[in-house]
């Protein structure tokens, strides 16, 4: 028979012990939360919180540093501190710098680290415990991908940051998700004339590639893209992401019988590749009694940064430049705006990241007060093939079908002089939209489904 | 607490020992205290981690919200896991995560199979693990120290390699690669029936949560959360029973001096293959949670990182101990979750009532250690932790209940694993 040492008295020790120090001052009011019912998280009181979910540490964390300045900036001006940036020249008035609808914005920050789970688990903290009603920034298209999904489930809306796979808003898009950034597709389409501009249409390419999700769509996309010019896809390498030496992968490049050079790559993988190019002297090197080339369809500021001298001739693509509207005209106005805000309040010139997340932020305020509600639901509709200008892309759709925005693609190449550290890249050309417009079931972009839009609970 | 339930279990214990001390569930007083304790921490988190009023600035310091709550369960069962072969064997594998990896694209692929009901999934993922920790544990187990810890780790980078782009090309789509394994509406889900369009155990949908409201404070009860709780539990129930089994102590007998052991005879590796598998399981079983909770897997709960963090929480709460595991994966959790979300406004917010110059200055200081920089906070805490508690967070524990104690000589619950491993450094 067992002997029962368990006295009621023991019981009581054990429970006092781990209890005293976690005593909850509990105290009843009696007066229930009172919440707004309809959809996740309503904002009740004045004010209304957002939840920017960045790349803190881990590989893109200048970008997400950027994206973070941006939204803190976007934030100021919807509550009508500052100087008003993009405000004064959006196409759609609705704002008036008020808040949203009459609340004061407040935001929650979050580290992604660059890795699904942990994003996924800094936005539910978001939704979960601070109520935000939107989720916006990312880095990477894996980290969008997966936030994008969260964020249908939880009923709230997504507004990605930067994000060029074309997944994004291909077989992984989402109802309540909205992409502004360009993606692979579009990098492609418009580089296609530039490139038969630059090189001819009589060209071998080698591609090196980055071996995960946007490595592959964005070779598919530049491959097709550069085949339809008459340009020959000679060999398509895979390289591991965590690689940071190639010249394995560079030394059998000469002797392939290319004479171009793709380098599917972005962050430190492209800093290095190029690097190993350049060393290995593929810039100055003849093939088929051509000069060289180095392609590099991605590009971005901080990437050029990263690269210094051999980024220098390279032509690429980008979502927009701090240059557009000094160079191209008052079509891309809004720009000069937001980089003096911006310039201003840190120091220097915002990158496409810093970009893409502040229009982000002032469309979905503009959504939400154009739907007078913050309700997912209401404001899918109101972004749903919404048109606008003056957010420094010049006139640009979000088209309803798949919640992507159209408008112009900017070409860039190295400069070979540049004059200081954030000028290293001169505008080629800025490829229109219809160029870069495609199909919603186009193959690249088959296979997924928008679905309904989820308000959640 | 019924007297029938204490004495079905300890009658099932062979004679011999239950004569030779006082059981309840095969478990010692002083054991079962323990888990009595567990299943109070388990069973009350929603009000124990919700200490502030959710409108007052400490709210920012509250965890009671359900994903962290999961997550503090589910990394307790992989750091319980972990614990069986680093606490008891001595043998620090440093490719748990794999198993993590494994479980959760089991647990997805059964999402995408047969439908949301969490149960097959967890079910497989437990399967799925074991027979991977079989394969690996069979061919690690060979070396012993630095080479079995290098090992597991290949292994385990190679599984992440594998996962994050080998078996992702689109002819054999197997993990998704980077953007994580999920289930999309095109898949077949033969089982799938009218059931919830989430992962659910019967019908009762995993992200059904209950909130109660008392004056300022926000309580939610969330059903994910107390089915990873009971599971937990039920594990660290399991863990216990293992620790205090003969089986137990021959794994001990391995850490202590394998060399003797074989020397006496005793082959020692169908005991550390045992206990690998074991662990890989709990391993793969946590990775089937985590997907049951949000049915997304991606490839970087595989990478080195997350095998590390595990022996992070093994060795900050107490290598050894048993309830150790749990509190350090409850540590790193909650800092990577709560003090990454502190940033450069909150501070200014904190520091608002002090002049400007003050503010500034304060809020200079402190922010390298919030926000982006909780990796510091974190390992300066493990530095203190590692040099000052060489037993972990639970020596600390009991430095302190022994301070509180009439009979200063007492020993407490987990005395004998600390000062145990304190040697054993």
């Amino acid at each position: 028979m067992t002997r029962l040492h368990f006295t009621r008295r023991g019981v009581m020790k054990t429970g006092a012990a781990t209890g005293a120090g976690l005593a909850l001052p509990i105290i009843f009011t009696g007066a229930a939360w009172a919440q707004e019912q309809g959809f996740t998280n309503a904002p009740t009181g004045d004010t209304v919180t957002l939840g920017f979910n960045v790349p803190q540490t881990g590989p893109y964390a200048d970008e997400g540093a950027d994206e973070l300045r941006a939204f803190e900036l976007a934030v100021e001006h919807l509550n009508g501190e500052g100087d008003g940036g993009m405000l004064q020249t959006f196409s759609s008035k609705a704002l008036d710098g008020a808040g949203i609808m009459g609340k004061r914005v407040e935001f929650v920050t979050g580290d992604t680290q660059t890795k699904s789970d942990a994003a996924r688990a800094a936005a539910q903290s978001m939704i979960q415990k601070d109520g935000a009603v939107m989720i916006s920034g990312g880095s990477s298209s894996g980290v969008a991908v997966a936030v994008q999904g969260l964020c249908q489930d939880a009923g709230v809306i997504f507004m990605s940051g930067l994000t060029h796979s074309n997944d994004t808003t291909g077989k992984d898009k989402k109802a309540n998700g909205f992409r502004h950034f360009f993606n692979a597709y579009m990098s492609a389409a418009a580089m296609a004339p530039v490139l038969e501009s630059l090189y001819g249409t009589d060209r071998r390419a080698y591609h090196l590639t980055a071996d995960y999700t946007w490595g592959w769509t964005q070779q598919e996309s530049i491959a097709a893209a550069t085949e339809a010019l008459g340009w020959e896809t000679v060999e398509n390498v895979l390289t591991p992401l965590a690689a940071t030496d190639f010249s394995s992968y560079i030394a059998p490049v000469l002797n392939s019988g290319a004479d171009v050079l793709v380098l599917n790559h972005y962050g430190g993988n492209m800093v290095n590749s190029l690097t190993n190019a350049v060393q290995f002297g593929l810039k100055q090197a003849q093939a088929n009694g051509k000069d060289f080339q180095i392609v590099v369809p991605l590009y971005s500021e901080l990437m050029a940064r990263g690269a210094g001298e051999s980024i220098a001739g390279i032509p690429g693509s980008q979502n927009w430049d701090w240059k557009l509207e000094n160079e191209r005209g008052s079509r891309y106005i809004g720009t000069n705006a937001f980089v003096q805000s911006f310039g201003e309040k840190y120091g220097f010139p915002p990158s496409q990241a810093a970009h893409t997340c502040y229009a982000q932020t002032l469309l979905y305020a503009d959504a939400v007060t154009r739907a007078g509600s913050f309700n997912p639901c209401a404001v899918v509709e109101a972004l749903e093939d919404f048109e606008f200008d003056g957010l420094g892309n010049g006139p640009t759709l979000y088209r309803g079908s798949d919640h992507q925005c159209f408008k112009d693609v900017v070409v860039v190449r190295g400069k070979e002089n540049p004059e200081n550290e954030f000028d290293l890249v001169e505008i080629v050309e800025v490829t229109p939209t219809e160029a870069v417009t495609y199909e919603p079931d186009h193959p690249m972009f088959a296979g997924g489904e928008l679905g309904e839009c989820n308000p959640g609970a | 607490m019924t007297d029938r339930t204490d004495y079905t279990p300890a009658a099932a214990t062979p004679p011999s020992r239950r004569a030779a001390r006082d059981t309840i569930l095969g478990l010692t007083k002083q054991d079962f205290s323990l888990l009595l304790v567990v299943i109070a921490l388990a069973m009350l988190a929603p009000f124990l981690l919700n200490p502030f009023p959710s409108n007052s600035a400490m709210a920012q310091f509250n965890a009671g919200y359900p994903d962290l709550m999961q997550r503090f369960v589910i990394f307790g069962i992989f750091a319980i896991g972990f614990n069986i072969l680093f606490g008891l064997t001595g043998y620090l594998s440093f490719g748990h995560a794999a198993f993590l990896g494994v479980g959760s694209y089991s647990c997805v692929w059964m999402f995408k199979l047969l439908g949301y009901n969490v149960l097959p999934g967890i079910l497989l993922s437990i399967v799925v693990s074991g027979l991977f920790a079989l394969l690996i544990g069979y061919v690690s187990l060979r070396r012993s120290g630095i080479y079995f810890s290098i090992l597991t780790l290949a292994f385990a980078q190679m599984s992440f390699a594998l996962a994050y782009s080998v078996l992702s090309n689109p002819a054999f789509n197997l993990t998704n690669g980077e953007t994580g394994l999920q289930v999309y509406t095109s898949d077949p889900q033969w089982l799938q029936g009218d059931g919830p369009r989430a992962p659910h155990l019967f019908g009762l949908a995993m992200r059904e949560t209950e909130t109660l409201s008392i004056g300022a404070w926000n309580f939610q009860f969330n059903a994910g959360y107390y089915l990873c709780a009971v599971i937990m539990v039920v594990c660290f129930y399991l863990s216990v029973r293992l620790f205090r089994s003969p089986f137990g102590m021959m794994l001990r007998a391995v850490k202590s001096n394998q060399q003797r052991l074989n020397y006496t005879g005793v082959n020692a590796r169908p005991y550390t293959l045992a206990a690998f598998v074991i662990s890989g399981m709990y391993a793969g079983l946590a990775g089937g949670l985590l997907s049951a909770m949000d049915p997304l897997a991606g490839a970087e709960r595989m990478q080195w990182t997350a095998s590390g963090e595990v022996v992070l929480m093994t060795i900050l709460g107490g290598a050894g101990t048993l309830i150790g595991p749990v509190l350090g994966a409850g540590f790193i959790k909650y800092f990577e979750n709560i003090f990454s979300k502190i940033n450069e406004s909150t501070l200014h917010a904190w520091f608002s009532f002090l002049p400007d110059g003050l503010e500034d200055a304060l809020v200079a200081i402190v922010y390298p250690f919030v926000g982006k920089g909780w990796h510091l906070t974190l390992g300066l805490l493990f530095m203190l932790v590692v040099i000052f508690l060489p037993g972990g967070l639970v020596q600390g524990g009991n430095k302190m209940a022994t301070i509180f104690r009439r009979d200063r000589k007492g020993g407490g619950v987990e005395d004998d694993a600390a000062t145990q491993r304190q040697a054993g450094e």
